[in-house]
């Protein structure tokens, strides 16, 4: 049956134009039902004795998501129409319906309404697009039921009372969520259940608790419209919200228009945007750009934000972002030449779900079970957001995800609700799951798909790769990995055979994952979703199944395993002569530790062949390293952790630096060289598609901090190149041993970190590698745990003419997606892992108060904040108890970068090193945290 | 974009491997020697055929075989904004060529010497897959003036779009960008007389998309043969036989 729907459409151009679309009505669709007598059921997903059938109205889906995801609602039938609008109004909510209706385990089923014959509706003239679809709607559901018979009941779920009401009036039976859900008698459910806001009366009793609070109304968010018309004349800007991590008083957006970063000071500015969202800003006249600050400061006292004892930045990344105080040394503008803002619409939410817990408070009395409270995430860029629970004891110590559903401007806090509880606060289970939420990072077990793509256990070299004419065969070479004690995953190995002619060979093996993954598999596409293997304290979750990453593609000690290979020929001096790639299988002969290697190496009575081809390889790189150095590599420092684990308990036992040997020195410079190998053929083959790996030259405003600090203690650092700021590097050395590694960790912090992109994107100046000193770079040596050396892999074994180059390299606009995607589950790797680090902290610290020593890294007006170099941490030292306002007996000498005491009988200076007490205290229940005290 | 639904629907609500609704009628201008009018969904077409006739331009004449012309015009009115198109700009003068090309070879050319056979193919209303449209009704009109032909030409297009071959596309899909291969055949011949690909595929799609346009092209031989059986059935009935 064909029908020709027309409709008249706005072109770009401003026209206005009649489109006509086909529009094909079948007899194909089948309603869902493995009882139906009539439709084929062979895709029926709905129960097989279903009893009631539950047919969702848009506003439903676009609202009950936390709901809809609860195993407890099935047999639901989504309608296309519904899908369509939520589609066109929320993408990530349309992705999460997707995603129930193809969980083989959720009896939804998708009737493509718009597409049977019985079910489509005309527009009648004179109704609107939204009353067409609520028809459309209420016709499905009328279908369902006469098509399913008396014996199932059909009913529409829905909230819009108008479409209720019709629905009612056309004998369709029809609920709001609501009282469907207490139908179910399942307290549980209710409280995930969102609430229209104009029920929300009683909720500014949460606010009253707290009488100190004054409360604050917001201005009204301008109108589509008039924000349209505002960017288009200038007067708005246009971007996307990013809340400085460290102060949530404070954000920023880039704007395109103006070409500048926008702040934006405090919450009545931000107007209820939240990190991340599109919004529209207007620029407040520059004389007040400078005022808004101080008015920032008085509402930062007003929530109670502390600052935490944490880990050490290890780069800029993670540090906060330090913007030139007022009157500081060198600092001759008075007024701020940032243009600063305030928030007047918001053109897309990106609203989701937060871990965090609840706000300590009493029980409530008497208000029928149902208690009001705020949600304070994890995630200190959230503000605090109030709900509704009916479980209140159960949850105040519990962590819980809460999701955001709306925020009027009469309230201080936006409102939300109670999604699902992950477990007790300070559980170490708990709280690790909280870290992997929080950093979106999927920890669940591999799918049966995704299984399936693994060759059969147990696996062996067969006798097809050994005589496929693209692999060579080194098997007779001596081959060797060093990593890590207890590495189970081994990527890479190495062997270095002296040369008749007095050369050597060195060859850097990695496992081949390519010969497994294969592209466009559900392994592929998890892989690549996963993006890296993410290494918590006391557990690890891997990119690729187990039977992969331990087994099939580890190269481990006498076993063979399919590799590919980068074999170079090098002079005595470490000169590269020919480089050579080629896929291979491999035989190992050895599994080292780094302390094993380096043991080997330094016992002199041992000359087995396997310690002599690591002392020349050691000799090797330590050429190789030299002459990076020399041509401007930084040696940067961080202070990497390590804790000792005890086995049963998987509680921290003991922690310290992590020490680095000459052996893993030596690994490092080999893979390093292979990248670089690596990235120079891929490039050359595939100019427009190669991934490669930046690192941006930082600019002398992020090096603020450190030269101001250096200045302070008379040191001159040379920022000008990379090669002049190693050198001054090298030369700061003072009567303090632990000075240099200082002032490097410090260096460190103040850059960014490397990013993956599209050679087709940048030109090639852009390429370059800051911290390495290298035109180009790569990541090849770690196919098992990062997806982008899979990627490079692909590339690396076309551009030798092994393998086609899969499709997706032709597509530059998801190449580049991809590449985002690898710096995102980067990113988040890294904080999950950090953030695992300081959960370990508090943990070990927790019966164990220690005094340590410290360096003060940096002066506040009440205090100093000071890095506590033998656990990598950092944290703030209160001179002045906190509770105590004014406090006139510090004053901060900012030229000297001093805090002294009036009467001059005490003072501290940066870089000073000062023995703290550590010890683990509750200020509230449930609520640990670490505490620094000076001795 | 979503140019399939999980469902397995298209836009348009047909299933990927469905062609749109054709319908043919010949003989829609008197005056011509043949004529027909294709459609494809709402891609309309109209061809008329004039010839064998003596050649006009008497240096064009050729000795041993017939000329074949072809224009090919867009009306002004067949896309939604009524743009006034210039005659012979690039695209039609390409199409022009393909057709005349695409017709050339299954016309018996050698039977009639010195002579002219010119083909006018016009677009009425534009949905997608015209190329096709214009070629099943070049057809259909030279079968009508009654011109020797080896055998049938049909057409119809592929596309691939969300990982999944779609036959013949509409100006939607058909304007997603991706890979459009426009195949046509002599269907009885089992030939490959035309081919055309914008944008890359890989080459195992490519034979899948090109199947799946060589179905269709054998779907539309079909169904022009029945109208020219009725067709011919009607003339019979006319003349009393
Ligand atoms: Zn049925």
């Amino acid at each position: 049956m064909l029908h020709n729907k027309s409709f008249v459409k706005k072109t770009k151009a401003g026209k206005v134009m009649k489109q006509v679309r086909e529009h094909y009505l079948r007899d194909d669709i089948y309603c869902g039902a493995p009882f139906c007598k009539v439709c084929d059921t062979s895709a029926a997903r709905l129960s097989d004795s279903a009893s009631t059938v539950l047919v969702l109205d848009t506003n439903v889906v676009l609202n009950q998501i936390d709901l809809l995801e609860n195993p407890a609602i099935d047999d639901v039938v989504v309608l296309s129409i519904v899908l369509e609008e939520v589609k066109n109004k929320n993408m990530a909510v349309y992705n999460r319906i997707r995603a129930i209706c193809s969980n083989s385990l959720r009896k939804f089923f998708v009737f493509s309404n718009e597409y049977h014959r019985d079910t489509y509706v005309k527009e009648m003239s004179g109704e609107t697009k939204n009353d067409r679809n609520d028809r459309a709607i209420r016709v499905a559901t009328q279908w369902y039921q006469s098509h399913l018979g008396d014996a199932v009941k059909v009913l529409l779920i829905t909230n819009d009372k108008e479409n209720k009401r019709k629905a009612t009036e056309e004998g369709i039976r029809a609920e709001t969520v609501e009282s469907y859900v207490k139908s179910l008698a399942r307290s549980d459910l209710l409280d995930l259940v969102v609430r229209p806001s104009s029920e929300d009366v009683d909720m500014e009793e949460v606010e009253d608790l707290r009488p100190s609070k004054r409360k604050v109304i917001y201005t009204e968010h301008k109108p589509m419209s008039e924000i349209t018309s505002g960017l288009h004349r200038g007067i708005y800007h246009q971007g996307k919200l990013r809340v400085n991590r460290y102060n949530p008083f404070e954000a920023y957006v880039g704007s395109e228009s103006i070409g500048d970063e926008i702040t934006i000071y405090g919450r009545t500015n931000m107007n209820r945007a939240f990190d991340g969202d599109i919004v529209a800003v207007e620029l407040l006249p520059q004389d007040q750009w400078r005022e808004e600050k101080s008015l920032s400061i008085a509402c930062d006292e007003d929530e109670d934000e502390d600052e935490d004892v944490h880990l050490a930045p290890s780069s800029a990344d993670d540090a906060p972002r330090t913007i030139p105080q007022q009157g500081s040394i060198g600092e001759t503008n008075p007024i701020s030449s940032r243009p600063s803002g305030c928030v007047v619409g918001i053109i897309k939410r990106n609203w989701h779900s937060y871990c965090g817990s609840l706000e300590p408070m009493p029980m409530p009395a008497g208000s029928g079970g149902v208690a009001h409270a705020l949600f304070v995430s994890k995630d200190r860029r959230i503000p605090k957001i109030r709900i509704q629970t009916r479980q209140l004891e159960n949850l105040l110590d519990k962590r819980i995800i809460v999701a955001v559903d709306s925020w009027d401007r009469q309230s201080r806090y936006p409102s939300g609700h109670y999604v699902r509880t992950i477990g007790e606060i300070g559980d170490r289970d708990t709280e690790s799951e909280v870290v992997l939420i929080e950093n979106d990072i999927n920890s669940r077990p591999f799918s049966s798909q995704v299984l399936a793509c693994l060759p059969p256990l147990p696996w062996s070299v067969s006798s097809v790769d050994l005589t496929n004419p693209i692999r060579q065969d080194l098997r007779n070479l001596r081959v060797f990995s060093v990593d890590p004690p207890g590495c189970r995953d081994i990527d890479d190995a190495l062997h270095c055979t002296a040369l008749p002619n007095g050369n050597f060979e060195v060859g850097v093996h990695i496992a081949d994952v390519t010969n497994f993954v294969h592209p466009g598999t559900p392994l592929d596409e998890e892989a690549a979703q996963r993006g890296t293997s993410v290494y918590l304290v006391e557990r690890r979750i891997d990119m690729l199944p187990k039977p992969l990453t331990e087994d099939i593609c580890s190269l481990r000690a006498d076993v063979e395993r399919l590799a590919f290979s980068v074999i170079w020929e090098m002079t005595p001096e470490a000169d590269i002569l020919s480089t050579k790639y080629t896929k291979s299988v491999i035989k190992s002969s050895a599994a080292l530790s780094y302390v094993e290697a380096q043991a080997r190496m330094d016992d002199s009575r041992l000359m087995d062949p396997v310690t002599t081809d690591l002392r020349n390889m050691n000799s090797l790189a330590k050429k190789m390293r030299l002459r990076r150095i020399e041509k401007g590599a930084l040696t940067l420092a961080s202070a990497e952790v390590k804790f000792q684990i005890d086995t049963e308990t998987h509680d921290p036992l003991d922690i310290g630096m992590y020490q680095i040997r000459e052996a893993n020195q030596m690994v490092e410079e080999f893979m390093l060289a292979a990248n670089v190998s690596v990235a120079e053929q891929i490039l050359r083959s595939f100019p427009s598609c190669s991934l490669l790996r930046r690192h941006p030259t930082p600019t002398r405003e992020m090096l603020e901090p450190l030269l101001r600090t250096a200045a302070v203690i008379g040191l001159h650092l040379d920022v000008t190149s990379s090669k002049a700021l190693a050198d001054s590097l090298d030369h700061a050395v003072g009567d303090d041993p632990y000075f240099n590694k200082l002032i490097r960790i410090l260096a460190t912090r103040c850059m960014t970190q490397a990013v993956y992109f599209c050679s087709g994107d940048l030109s090639p100046p852009e390429y370059h590698h800051y911290g390495l000193a290298a035109p180009l770079y790569t990541h090849f040596t770690s196919p098992i745990r990062r997806y982008a050396d899979v990627i490079v892999h692909r590339l690396l074994a076309a551009s030798l003419g092994i393998f086609k180059l899969p499709p997706i390299f032709r597509d530059r606009p998801q190449l580049t997606s991809i590449s985002d995607n690898l710096n995102y589950r980067h990113r988040n790797a890294q904080m999950a892992g950090r953030a695992s680090v300081e959960l370990h902290t508090l943990i070990y610290f927790r019966n164990r108060p220690t005094d340590t020593e410290a360096r003060i890294v940096k002066i506040r007006s009440n205090g100093f904040i000071v890095f506590v170099p033998k656990y990598g941490i950092e944290g703030p030292v209160y001179l002045i108890p906190r509770t105590e306002k004014g406090g006139g007996e510090w004053y901060v000498d900012e030229q000297q970068q001093k805090i002294k005491k009036m009467d001059g009988s005490l003072s501290y200076s940066i870089l000073q090193p000062v023995t703290i007490h550590m010890e683990v205290v509750e200020p509230q229940p449930h609520r640990p945290k670490l505490q620094l005290t000076l001795i | 974009m979503e140019y399939v639904s999980p469902e397995g629907l298209r836009l348009d609500g047909r299933r990927p491997m469905e062609m749109r609704q054709i319908r043919a009628e010949i003989g829609a201008v008197a005056k011509a020697d043949g004529s027909a009018v294709f459609e494809m969904g709402n891609t309309k077409v109209i061809a008329a055929v004039y010839g064998p006739r003596e050649v006009q331009n008497k240096s064009q004449l050729i000795g041993d075989q017939a000329l074949v012309r072809c224009e090919y015009s867009m009306a002004n009115f067949s896309t939604g904004d009524r743009r006034r198109k210039q005659k012979g700009d690039r695209r039609s003068t390409e199409i022009s060529l393909v057709i005349r090309q695409t017709m050339e070879a299954c016309i018996m050319t050698h039977l009639m010497p010195r002579s002219q056979i010119d083909i006018y193919v016009q677009v009425l209303q534009a949905d997608g897959g015209t190329r096709c449209a214009c070629i099943n009704a070049a057809t259909l009109a030279l079968a009508d003036a009654g011109i020797p032909m080896r055998d049938l030409v049909t057409s119809c297009s592929a596309g691939y779009l969300n990982s999944t071959p779609l036959l013949d596309l509409n100006y939607v899909e058909d304007s997603a960008g991706g890979p459009d291969v426009t195949v046509g055949i002599l269907p009885k011949l089992d030939k490959v007389t035309l081919f055309q690909m914008d944008s890359k595929l890989p080459i195992d799609i490519l034979d899948n998309v090109m199947q799946l346009a060589i179905e269709g092209c054998k779907a539309v031989a079909n169904y022009i043969r029945e109208i020219l059986l009725e067709n011919t059935k009607e003339l019979e009935y006319r003349r009393g036989v």
